[in-house]
């Protein structure tokens, strides 16, 4: 924990350790993309169809707490 | 809210199809967002359904052009943190398709597994993991994270590089945190210290 200071590359301290980003920064995409590339649940189908019915103006009000206008965090109180 | 615009006229249907063809689009990668955030596959399915019904309510907060996959992230990151502090989620580990893949990188003595990887991921702090997934699995640029997590750029940028050095580390050194139920032992173990414990013979050389 004590390692707070810049480094230009990955994990700088030691051989092994030195090899190793690459090889697990290509698993941590694998992990993602096998999730991206998952077909659909029917459930995901499902709520997509009935969106249609939900009016947005409406409803707004349930997204008021954790939608933001733009990029920005919100809290939730 | 405080919008001087009718909200309700605002949208056509054309936006409105056009919103729901972008929503529709980015759900993949909520999905494959939300499982590295919190690990258990349900429970990252229940995180996305709620963004997507979040994501909806709010589209006239959206700006058509800028980046929907971006937009709704934060929504979901949102929904995660708050799920967070009700605790929800623990970083729950569900051992099923990580299991299953092996990566083997050519030329390399050891491959690495991705139910490793994605243990090490679930051990680090949220903060830290949400920022890796977002730049290195997610393909955002830092400045783009950064704006998803509402923070700096240089805050992303360490909290990546802590990331990479923890994840790197206990890669290295084989150090990956195991779930008692992948390590019948080590579980093992542990209920029959307690048995001992509970029987009166306490375990004198744990502190």
């Amino acid at each position: 924990m004590a390692s707070n200071h810049r480094q230009a590359g990955d994990g700088g301290s030691g051989g092994s350790a030195q090899r190793r980003p690459p090889e697990w920064a290509d698993g941590l995409k694998q992990l993602y993309d096998s999730v991206v590339e998952e077909a659909l649940p029917d459930s995901f189908k499902d709520l997509l169809d009935r969106l249609d019915e939900i009016d947005p103006a409406r409803s707004r009000n349930a997204g008021n707490d954790d939608a933001p206008p733009q990029g920005r965090g919100t809290q939730d109180q | 809210m405080s919008d001087e615009r009718p909200t309700g006229d605002r949208r056509s249907a054309a936006d409105k199809s056009d919103f729901k063809r972008d929503l529709t689009q980015v759900v993949p990668h909520l999905r494959a967002f939300a499982r590295g955030l919190c690990g258990r596959p349900d429970l990252a399915d229940d995180l996305v359904q709620e963004t997507l019904l979040k994501a909806w309510a709010a589209q006239d907060r959206f700006e058509p052009g800028t980046s929907m996959r971006a937009w709704t992230f934060v929504i979901l990151r949102n929904a995660y943190l708050t799920d967070m502090r009700r605790n929800r989620f623990r970083g729950e580990y569900d051992e099923g398709v990580a299991e299953r893949i092996l990566t083997a990188p050519a030329g390399q003595e050891e491959p690495i597994h991705l139910s490793d990887l994605h243990r090490a991921l679930l051990t680090l702090p949220a903060e830290r993991r949400e920022a890796l997934l977002l730049v290195g699995a997610g393909g955002f640029s830092y400045e783009e994270a950064a704006a998803i997590c509402g923070c700096a750029v240089g805050t992303i940028k360490s909290r990546v590089g802590r990331a990479r050095a923890a994840l790197s580390e206990m890669l290295a050194n084989g150090a990956i945190p195991r779930r008692s139920t992948d390590d019948d032992v080590a579980h093992r173990a542990i209920l029959e210290e307690l048995d001992m414990v509970a029987a009166g013979n306490g375990v004198s050389t744990r502190g």
